[in-house]
């Protein structure tokens, strides 16, 4: 089943993303964020909370912050740890209460304060790269079922009833469990800390929420004789943050856009540029698969006029992924099945547009949204047109597939819910498992011909975007219909310029991977 | 006059009623029989579980018919609808001009920290819902759309220093009442700020019903199946009703 293309247009695409890509990450490689000199923290074993329960990574960067920021807080980190001979934890803690002086890193030597970090650093590289291996043999001993993979959401706010749903959605057939986090946690410029049993819409992303859940899905994982696996939320604010913890806590997926942030939650376009890029060097080193967010589009305006935008969209977060060392088969590009029910022949559209995405990224673990828009109160047709996004789903072969709950939009999924809904994918996707090997698409018929206009507006969309710089292309509404600019949005403050001398040992470690990038 | 009515199943009368539900038990017959008892207690009769099955460990799904001895007098039922006024695009701007005799100004958004904005872009943008053109599209609006996230006090500022008419306040999110608890807030500090009553507040949500949002304190309330015309004519009329006063 394969559409006839322009495979000289896509590859044209994927030059032009490239193009677009490329001022942007000369930007990054000269700024600097909080959130990355945060997440460098806990890699150096930081974490815990001071004063206030104010997390002691955001401490130790206020303390060092304003006119030393711009070296990045790692250096008088490792000053002070050479100088004192504690453990960086040890350090921050005193740092954040005021009990050491960190005028006392001033005097030491580069040398002796990048020498004191060299077995932390070496120390948090390891325990990823064994999170990562850990992975890969449970994968290989609890093999998971065929794709397209089936994914829920548990989202009731307390971590421990998160559990017990997700225990029962893996007996139901769910091979990810998505914890969803509360409400307005992606403008919170700190991870909170501890278990918790608060939130709304969801459940607060903390690095014990996610050890928690990771320890009841291993758990799972032996008794089902198939691996379950994990995803969060690494946008927002906090983004590398997030990243390094899903890293230590071996997470195997993280929603991570390059540009969701900046259209759809008003953050800082520089802020999430710089901290998409550090998350995705690390994500690339944790083996976790990151999920793009281009449903948005979908969800905020009309699907057949949207189709370019996200096709558009996925070819420059491709390029970013690229641009972080990231391969293919980590970079799960999204898209969503929003097509108006009412309108005839939307199925095809919506198949259009799922195989384009299929032959554009072949090697991508494409992840498939559910219809959310157009959902009502009324369940049961809510419940047939989860099926006809399910049959697309299996059809073009899409990887990752987030289950569509027949109460969308009336409530956050009951446990009940959640079964209907996999037994509608599962009950789809075995009826019509080799559908999509046995048909083939009429010659320049509606499907194809669909294709080829969204093909076509798409490359004509990275054009423009090309010519006028990206930041530019944000702020005159290429994207969403929304104006941002460079100097707006939530979280600005925290942009920093690079001084000459400049260190994060981490980005360093992750850098040969970036540059062998293709 | 009294009209009493039950629910249909294929007779008149027969109270027919169809229930689905998870129960925290391992399937068995005893937990059908659980699940029987159970709805028997709600109070229904001929209950027959035509579906029990496992869906978990510890958890077993029913589906359940049964038949309701209650009725409800249809005539006794009072809920106002704020969507009395229908109008098109073209009459109700008309009728702004006519009977308002200056643009209103209408500011829209998601309030406390709920970030769906799929309600408010819905009525606000252009583009409308269902094929019926957003308050954008309306000459004689003046709108502004906040977006997401935005918090009760930024929005009352907002409202203060722009000569806001009406205000669109949305929630999707209801776990835990908290849309109930940020509507009351931004009523309450309307009254408190003395502007309560130079402004249409409206709320709006998938869960909202005009009487629930009458009973908050707004001017009307709109859920799930409005079209920005609705909530165009309401503010028209209303608009209208407090020039005529004036």
């Amino acid at each position: 089943m394969e559409l006839r293309i322009d495979c000289a247009l896509v590859a044209d695409m994927r030059r032009l993303a490239r193009e677009i890509a490329n001022p942007i990450e000369d930007f990054i490689a000269a700024h600097g964020t909080v959130s990355v000199e945060r997440a460098a923290l806990r890699l150096l074993g930081v974490d815990g909370v001071g004063h206030g329960d104010v997390p002691l990574p955001n401490l130790v960067v206020e303390r060092f912050g304003c006119e030393r920021l711009g070296s990045g807080v790692v250096r008088p980190l490792g000053a002070l740890v050479a100088e004192t001979g504690r453990t960086p934890d040890d350090v921050a803690g005193a740092v954040g209460d005021g009990s050491l002086d960190v005028a006392l890193a001033d005097g030491v030597p580069e040398t002796a304060a990048r020498a004191a970090l060299e077995n932390y650093v070496a120390r948090a590289l390891a325990r990823i790269d064994a999170r990562r291996q850990e992975r890969a043999a449970l994968l290989g001993r609890l093999p998971q079922s065929p794709p397209p993979l089936l994914y829920v959401i548990v989202a009731s706010g307390n971590i421990y009833e998160d559990r017990t749903a997700a225990i029962a959605a893996a007996e139901a057939g769910a091979q990810i469990i998505a914890v969803i986090r509360s409400t307005g946690q992606s403008l919170l410029d700190f991870v909170p800390y501890g278990a918790t049993t608060e939130g709304f819409g969801g459940t607060y992303a903390t690095q014990e929420n996610f050890r928690i859940m990771r320890e009841a899905l291993d758990a799972v994982s032996e008794r089902l004789g198939r691996y379950v696996m994990l995803t969060n939320y690494a946008s927002g604010l906090c983004m590398p943050e997030i990243a390094t913890m899903a890293a230590l806590e071996r997470l195997d997926m993280l929603l991570n856009d390059s540009m969701y942030g900046i259209l759809f939650r008003d953050i800082n376009m520089q802020r999430t540029f710089i901290d998409q890029h550090f998350s995705r060097m690390l994500n690339t080193r944790s083996g976790i698969i990151i999920n793009t967010g281009e449903d948005n589009y979908l969800t905020t305006a009309d699907a057949v006029e949207q189709a370019s935008a996200v096709l558009a969209s996925q070819f420059i977060n491709e390029a970013f992924a690229h641009g972080a060392g990231m391969p293919d088969e980590q970079i799960g590009l999204g898209d969503a099945y929003e097509i108006d029910p009412s309108l005839e022949n939307g199925f095809l559209f919506a198949v259009a547009q799922a195989q384009l995405a299929r032959q554009c990224f072949p090697a991508a673990p494409l992840k498939y949204m559910p219809p959310t828009k157009h959902m009502t109160g009324d369940v049961f047709k809510g419940h047939l047109i989860d099926a006809m996004f399910n049959l697309t789903s299996v059809m073009t072969k899409q990887t990752i597939h987030l289950c569509g709950m027949m109460t969308e939009g009336i409530h956050t999924p009951f446990l009940g819910d959640r079964a209907l809904a996999l037994e509608n994918a599962r009950y789809v996707m075995s009826t019509a498992r080799h559908f999509g090997d046995e048909i083939s698409f009429k010659e320049d018929g509606i499907v194809e011909r669909r294709a080829a206009a969204v093909l076509r507006d798409a490359h004509a969309l990275l054009e423009r975007v090309a010519e006028r710089g990206l930041m530019a292309s944000i702020e005159a509404k290429t994207f969403a219909d929304v104006s941002r600019t460079p100097e707006g949005g939530r979280g600005f403050e925290g942009v920093f310029e690079r001084a000459p001398d400049y260190w994060n040992p981490f980005e360093e470690a992750l850098m040969p991977l970036a540059s062998a990038a293709p | 006059m009294s009209t009493y009515v039950k629910p249909y199943g294929d007779t008149k009368d027969d109270g027919k009623v169809q229930l689905s539900f998870t129960l925290p038990l391992e399937w068995s017959e005893a937990a059908d029989e659980a699940a029987r008892q159970l709805v028997a207690k709600m109070g229904f009769s001929d209950v027959a579980v035509a579906e029990g099955r496992r869906i978990a460990h510890g958890f077993s799904f029913f589906v359940v018919y049964a038949s309701t001895p209650v009725a409800v007098d249809a005539d006794s039922i009072v809920a106002p609808s704020a969507k009395a006024h229908a109008m098109s695009l073209d009459e109700i701007d008309a009728f702004v001009r006519e009977r308002v005799g200056r643009n209103i100004r209408i500011a829209g958004a998601c309030i406390g920290t709920d970030a769906h904005t799929v309600g408010i872009d819905a009525i606000l943008n252009m583009k409308g819902y269902k094929g019926d053109y957003g308050l954008e599209r309306y000459k004689e609006f003046v709108t502004f759309n906040l977006g997401s996230q935005i918090s009760v006090e930024a929005l009352v500022d907002f409202a203060k220093d722009n000569r806001i008419d009406a205000l669109l306040a949305s929630q999707v999110v209801t776990q835990k009442g908290s849309d109930v608890t940020n509507f009351t807030a931004l009523a309450e500090l309307l009254e408190a700020e003395g502007i309560r009553d130079d402004v249409i507040l409206i709320a709006g949500g998938p869960r909202m019903t005009n009487l629930l949002a009458t009973e908050l304190g707004y001017d009307a309330g709109f859920g799930r199946g409005t079209v920005p015309s609705d909530v165009a004519a309401f503010v028209a009329t209303r608009m209208a009703e407090r020039i005529a006063r004036m």
